[in-house]
């Protein structure tokens, strides 16, 4: 994953005041407090943790009797994960490859235009530039649904319908707004004196770009990077819509087909939805502190 | 607080705590995923080949020069029907495949009713749909982009199908879809063992199934199990029952003119059905056995709802063919196996109403391999074919042999399709305007079993009705 290299490059944030940190470290740490968070916890892994369980219990134990009653009557079957991975009919592997062939292109492409768009938004001056900017701040507003059918003519009409560039641009598209959004409010808070001592070194818009302002990003980067990989990896409407063909959708589109035409087969929920949120997880746990950064960046101005 | 601060808490509780144990996990999750996508690469090629080339030798092409060389060809199929349906579908075209030399693409998809629409007003519909509703045909055919049927399929059609078949296909005069697949509604659902055990006997007329359910109490039971629960479609099986009670107590005359709304929805005759329904739904006594009271009606699942029986807590289930797919796989569905169904008999042993549904295939494209597919998917061939390879599955094809079902229910569902006596009528919410037969009607039934009255639960329907 593209977005897993910033694990290793140093948070560029200091370490900030000592004295406030402890203040908060001390009155985060009370014992009330750490029971009601291993309460949450608990709640919060019990259902997938069920689920977990879930999986493995024969068609028979799912259908008739709840997770909790593996405890007493422990039967453990592979026979679901057999099914889902069966290359005749449900062939979850196929749509696990190509749920990564999608996420992976419409994670980058909108990271690097946005990072572009956001420079020139917060240092650059160009005639208009606030006009646009808002008119790009408030393109969140449109829902994405009511571009679906248009979208899908243009794309008919472009003749790329039924390939992955109707997956890849779309995600990007409506990504966009926000990632700029974000990025820009996080260059903006980059110390001006910072951009004009490399502008008195002789540096232009490339330079600046690349030599100063891009590694300050990363954490920014990661954390956009991340929301968007999880959106679309977790997206299924866009998919549907536009995907239009086995070859190239992804796996949320045969999870949701999993149940059978009348939902006859949804013992095998529990297996499709576990090989499904290995690679959520895996990107969380690999990049969760950019994860909590990237929450505050652009929320808090400096 | 400074945003440094806030940064160091979150880094504390997420980050630096556990990184080994959290990486040691990362590992492993990343090597199964890595091995999903090596077997995704090796199980595609050789899965194909090993099955064409001994399937290859076994047909006989005969039936399939007709349709010419279509070498190098596709056809891309748009449907609803997913696993573990959707198997036996694509083995069926196999033969096709196999001796024109074309290729037949199928896509499954549950969302597929709403999307086929997205598809085809953005104009990148698939070659073929197999459209489910009469009324989204309507749709589609309205959107402009549905061609019609050859001139092959429809004397296809006009061989193998009634004539009240070919009108559900038909549009403004105009012939776009010949039926594919069809399913039975009117079965009730035993157990063959019980029934001998007490002496029960499958009842011919309604007076008769009357008559069994009130012996089955006398004798300490709770006869019936239902449940209507279904995500956003809650409520269909109630509109099944009472499409169903409709045709037997007022005749198919009566039901069609329901249907297209000549008589209005909350009439004597709808009424006399829905508290036909309530007779067997509302009493405490007949339901819900098994599962609760009344009430529970509403929360159980259809999928659940028929299970009972095999725990003998409940014995009658009156569900579609379509319902044996629910039992699991080592339940036997046959006349002297663990479950069967029977006919829900009309008003009397003569009057033989069907109540049901099916798929019709409409095109988008009227290129020749198109047309030759969907000509081979309207013949006694394919539905032959299809037969051999499914369970599950049967249709109203005059040319479908049914000793090549191999599903009991199947066989049933045939000789009840394919009976020169029987009345065959197509599920009324699916003939609705969407308004009503899928929201409206759905929805008050739901509420009717959970208390409200029927006169009501009309009145409300029928002002749902578009003017």
């Amino acid at each position: 994953m593209s977005t897993a290299t910033p694990v290793t490059t140093t948070p560029p944030v200091k370490p900030g005041d000592v004295s406030a940190a402890a203040k908060a470290k001390k009155k985060l740490t009370s014992p009330w407090a750490s029971l009601v968070a291993v309460v949450i916890a608990i709640l919060w892994t019990l259902p997938t943790f069920g689920l977990l369980i879930s999986s493995f219990r024969p068609e028979r134990a799912i259908k008739t009797t709840g997770w909790w009653t593996f405890f007493s009557d422990p039967k453990v079957t592979f026979e679901n994960y057999k099914a889902v991975f069966d290359p005749d009919s449900i062939n979850l592997a196929d749509f696990f490859l190509n749920s990564i062939v999608i996420a992976l292109p419409a994670v980058i492409i909108p990271l690097c235009l946005a990072s572009l768009a956001a420079y020139a938004f917060a240092w650059m001056n160009f005639p208009g530039k606030n006009i646009l900017f808002i008119t790009i701040f408030a393109l969140q507003i449109v829902p994405l649904q009511v571009t679906l059918i248009p979208l899908l003519s243009l794309y008919v009409d472009m003749g790329i319908a039924n390939t992955f560039w109707t997956l890849w641009l779309s995600h990007s598209a409506f990504a966009l707004p926000l990632a700029i959004y974000i990025l820009h409010n996080f260059i903006k808070e980059v110390p001006s004196s910072l951009i004009e001592a490399a502008r008195m070194d002789g540096a232009g818009h490339v330079a600046i770009f690349f030599r100063v302002l891009l590694p300050l990003l990363t954490p920014a980067l990661a954390a956009f990077g991340i929301f968007q990989f999880l959106w679309v990896w977790n997206d299924l409407l866009i998919s549907l819509t536009f995907a239009g063909s086995p070859e190239i959708s992804p796996l949320t589109v045969q999870l949701s087909n999993l149940s059978g035409t009348r939902g006859t087969a949804w013992h095998l929920l529990s297996a499709g939805a576990f090989v499904s949120i290995i690679v959520p997880v895996t990107v969380f746990l690999l990049l969760q502190r950019y994860f909590v950064r990237g929450l505050l960046a652009g929320s808090v101005k400096g | 607080m400074t945003p440094e601060a806030l940064y160091d808490i979150g880094s504390g509780m997420f980050g630096q705590r556990g990184s080994s144990r959290s990486r040691v996990a990362i590992a492993g999750a990343l090597s199964v995923g890595l091995a999903f996508s090596l077997t995704a690469c090796g199980d595609s090629d050789s899965g194909d080949s090993g099955t064409t080339d001994n399937e290859a030798a076994a047909i006989d092409c005969a039936p399939y020069t007709a349709f010419g060389d279509l070498k190098g060809k596709t056809v891309t199929i748009y449907t609803g029907i997913v696993t573990p349906e959707d198997t036996p579908h694509k083995e069926s075209y196999k033969p096709f495949e196999d001796c024109t030399g074309a290729t037949i693409k199928y896509e499954g998809d549950k969302a597929f009713e709403t999307q086929i629409l997205v598809r085809a007003k953005a104009g990148n519909p698939p070659d073929l749909a197999f459209v489910p509703q009469p009324g989204l045909l309507k749709q589609l055919v309205d959107t402009g982009k549905a061609v019609e049927a050859p001139a092959e399929t429809a004397a296809n059609v006009d061989k193998f199908f009634g004539e009240d078949w070919k009108a559900y296909g038909t549009v403004n005069g105009k012939f776009y879809a010949a039926p594919l697949g069809a399913n039975v509604k009117s079965l009730v659902w035993y157990s063959p063992a019980e029934f001998t055990e007490k002496g029960y006997t499958v009842p011919t007329t309604l007076d008769e199934l009357k008559a069994l359910t009130d012996k089955m109490v006398a004798d300490g039971k709770k006869p019936w199990c239902a449940g209507i629960s279904s995500g956003e479609a809650t409520g269909w099986p109630l509109t099944d029952w009472m499409e169903d009670m409709m045709l037997r107590l007022n005749g198919p005359e009566a039901y069609d003119k329901w249907v297209s709304h000549e008589i209005p929805f909350n009439g004597p005759e709808a009424t006399a059905a829905l508290d036909a329904v309530g007779g067997y739904l509302k009493n405490d006594a007949y339901v819900n056995g098994g599962l609760g009271d009344v009430k529970s009606i509403a929360s159980t699942t259809f999928q659940d709802a028929g299970l009972p029986i095999l725990e003998g807590t409940c014995s009658l289930h009156r569900q579609a063919s379509f319902y044996a797919a629910n039992f699991s796989k080592d339940t036997k569905v046959a006349e002297d196996g663990d479950v069967f169904a029977f006919y829900l008999p009309g008003k009397d042993a003569t009057d033989k109403p069907v109540l049901g549904g099916g798929e019709f295939v409409v095109s988008f494209a009227d290129r020749p391999e198109v047309k030759a597919f969907q000509t081979y998917l309207s013949s006694d061939v394919w539905a032959n074919t299809k037969a051999k390879l499914s369970s599950g599955w049967v249709s109203a094809n005059k040319g479908l042999d049914p000793n090549n079902l191999t599903n009991p229910i199947d066989k049933l569902s045939a000789t009840i399709l394919l009976d020169p006596n029987a009345t065959f009528r197509f599920d009324a919410s699916d003939l609705m305007p969407g308004a009503v037969g899928s929201n409206a009607f759905w929805k008050q039934t739901t509420s009717w079993i959970t208390g409200q009255d029927t006169k009501t639960t009309l009145d409300n329907i029928e002002k749902a009705w578009p003017q």
